[in-house]
């Protein structure tokens, strides 16, 4: 009896453990397929012609001004977004902290974390897109601007919490001795602290950089997209994802194999910077034992 | 504490809990320096709260220009909007029904999918596997939520949608669709595209989310609990699912909800792999739509009315995924509270 119940619980562990493994050798599996597909797919399509040509040419084309596009409107994404995140996770870290003003916006900024893009793309679209379509009479309408604004939105709250996590991490002593020196605390705030988190924040900029790089949804409807090159932050732009997306909604297979040269190029950025982000993480990490 | 104290006050900083006395103000007319350093500190926290507000700011916009850009149809057709589920752009009439639907059911199948396998992970990554692949395996199933989500939507449309039509739509029609009652969900032609797939490239996306959460907290877990429980000679899965679990629950629910979060208002993978049409059906394998990738589809096409409906669907998205981020956020820090108590 007592050995019956003991067998089955055995059973029941080894179960479960296998099944765990399972889980995880799937999930793994998945990763795979996924960055398989990708890698294969996209070094076909890939030469010359795809940094060369324009999407105008279509079929016979590439992807270079897409490619310029992207570039440009994450730049001003991110030089929209960084200055904004750190200054705000500084006021969290250093002057809200514990109060219920901090708290709310601690917590409404993990809230932003994780919100829908695309509705933030029609955020962007009806406080930016409609007043410029009204104020230019219909000259300007969509723009790489509201493109950026919209990726900036999304890079945003990334910066916040991981600024403010980082300036929390720098131990008190640091701001006890500088202020015993006299020092006033904006000058702490940025001569002292934030240069001794600042590969900390640096991390926060490059995953908010991968988080915006990647985004389709809310450039559809405020950058829109550009056959040709453009480089006025006020014109249509095209965006690499955007032009992807456009290409797999082709019927065109040609259409597709530069899609996923496209993809395979979005995709080694992305995870190119989340893997370094890490390894600026984990000196940072060092730096402080 | 002397006059002119160099850092004066008025500013509540990160020591006002300390009992440090603090200068209110420095009153002294030759201490130029101090008042200087006054102002430009007042200043600094000034531009510093308006960054922070920002963050307030953005989410409110959201919801305020979204109710505002959709008010025509959320005020003009009220209920109607939500309940009908005819999208019928040549009449102009719009109802809701068909792509909130297709938002609640891929999410739940995402959610139903997600949830075992990542507890699994977490089991897996916390208690099962050898320490030395702990670190690269969570890393690389973090990385799975590093890859954008449009890769997703390419890698469902051409890859995992005719894997589904090839193998796993005819399987599921001819052995769960027998049966009676629930068969009738896994009854159809295998198109691929469908609700189905939808939930199961959701599944995909969310799984590292959700088995990030679950490995973390289970890593909170004193290790006097399990290691008492292992003496009393509990087995591994025993001590996860009667110590570990109870002792994290409200974060492992807060976890969940997060990924339920990300699967509501994800749509370029959902975009893909949905199929677009309007038409209510009780399986899973026919196709369906969704409010995001309503919008994403249609928006640049749509005027007048059209657009309005669109934006309004863009305000209940964004109010459904609040409340449940809103939850997820409540329980995961509740749990931190505890831990600093503790």
């Amino acid at each position: 009896m007592s050995a019956n119940v003991y067998r089955r619980r055995y059973a029941k562990n080894v179960v479960a453990q296998a099944l765990a493994s399972a889980a995880a050798l799937l999930a793994l599996m998945f990763l795979a397929w996924i960055l398989w597909v990708t890698v294969s797919r996209g070094v076909q399509a890939i030469g010359v012609s795809l940094f060369t040509k324009i999407t105008a040419y279509a079929d016979q084309g590439g992807l270079a001004n897409a490619i310029i596009g992207s570039l440009i409107i994450d730049a001003m994404a991110i030089a929209l977004c960084a200055p904004v995140g750190v200054l705000a996770g500084a006021y969290l870290a250093e002057y809200a902290r514990g109060t219920r003003m901090g708290e709310t916006i601690r917590f409404l900024n993990d809230i932003l974390l994780s919100a829908p893009s695309i509705v933030l793309g029609l955020f962007v679209y009806v406080i930016v897109v409609l007043p410029m379509t009204a104020a230019t009479n219909g000259s300007i309408t969509f723009s790489a601007l509201a493109g950026s604004i919209a990726l900036a939105l999304i890079g945003l709250p990334v910066i916040v919490r991981t600024t403010d996590e980082m300036l929390q991490l720098v131990p008190s002593t640091l701001r006890e001795a500088a202020l015993s020196l006299g020092i006033p605390q904006w000058k702490l705030t940025v001569q002292v602290l934030m240069r001794a988190a600042g590969s900390g924040i640096l991390t926060g900029v490059l995953l908010a950089l991968a988080r915006l790089a990647g985004e389709t949804a809310p450039l559809l409807f405020t950058a829109f997209g550009n056959n040709y090159t453009a480089l006025s932050p006020l014109a249509k732009m095209a965006s690499l994802p955007a032009a992807i997306y456009q290409y797999t909604n082709d019927p065109n297979p040609a259409m597709h194999a530069i899609a996923w040269a496209g993809a395979l190029l979005i995709t080694l950025f992305v995870l190119a910077l989340s893997l370094i982000a890490r390894a600026v993480f984990a000196r940072q990490k060092t730096s402080h034992e | 504490m002397k006059e002119g104290t160099p850092h004066s006050g008025g500013v509540p900083g990160f020591f006002t809990g300390l009992s440090m006395p603090i200068a209110t103000h420095v009153a002294d007319p030759g201490n130029d320096r101090s008042r200087i350093d006054a102002r430009n500190d007042a200043l600094f926290r000034g531009i510093l709260r308006v960054c922070a507000l920002l963050v307030l700011a953005a989410l409110l916009g959201a919801a305020l220009s979204t109710l505002w850009g959709g008010r025509e149809v959320l005020f003009g057709d009220g209920w109607h909007f939500l309940a009908s589920s005819q999208w019928n752009p040549v009449e102009n009439r719009y109802g809701a029904w068909a792509p909130i639907y297709g938002t609640l059911v891929t999410s739940l199948i995402a959610i139903v999918i997600a949830v075992p396998l990542s507890f699994g992970i977490a089991l897996c990554l916390t208690e099962v596997a050898p320490l030395w692949l702990r670190t690269p395996v969570a890393t690389a199933i973090e990385l799975l939520a590093a890859i954008p989500s449009i890769i997703y939507g390419m890698w469902g449309l051409f890859v995992f949608v005719p894997f589904m039509a090839a193998h796993v739509d005819p399987m599921l029609d001819s052995t769960l669709g027998r049966l009676p009652f629930v068969g009738a969900l896994f009854r159809g032609p295998p198109l691929g595209l469908g609700l189905l797939t939808a939930g199961i490239v959701l599944a995909i996306m969310i799984v590292p989310f959700i088995s990030s959460v679950m490995r973390e907290v289970f890593q909170t877990v004193p290790a006097r609990l399990k290691e008492s429980a292992y003496a009393l000679g509990s087995t591994t899965w025993e001590v996860v699912w009667d110590i570990v679990l109870p002792y994290t629950r409200q974060a492992v629910i807060g976890g969940i909800f997060l990924g339920l979060g990300r699967a509501l208002g994800e749509t370029m993978a959902v975009t893909f792999v949905l199929g677009n049409a309007y038409d209510l059906s009780a399986s899973l394998l026919m196709p369906g739509t969704s409010i995001s990738s309503s919008i994403a589809n249609e928006f640049n096409e749509a005027v007048g009315l059209h657009r309005s409906a669109l934006i309004a669907l863009g305000f209940l998205l964004f109010v459904v995924t609040f409340v449940v981020l809103l939850i997820a956020r409540r329980m995961l820090r509740s749990l931190k509270r505890k831990e600093g108590n503790a």
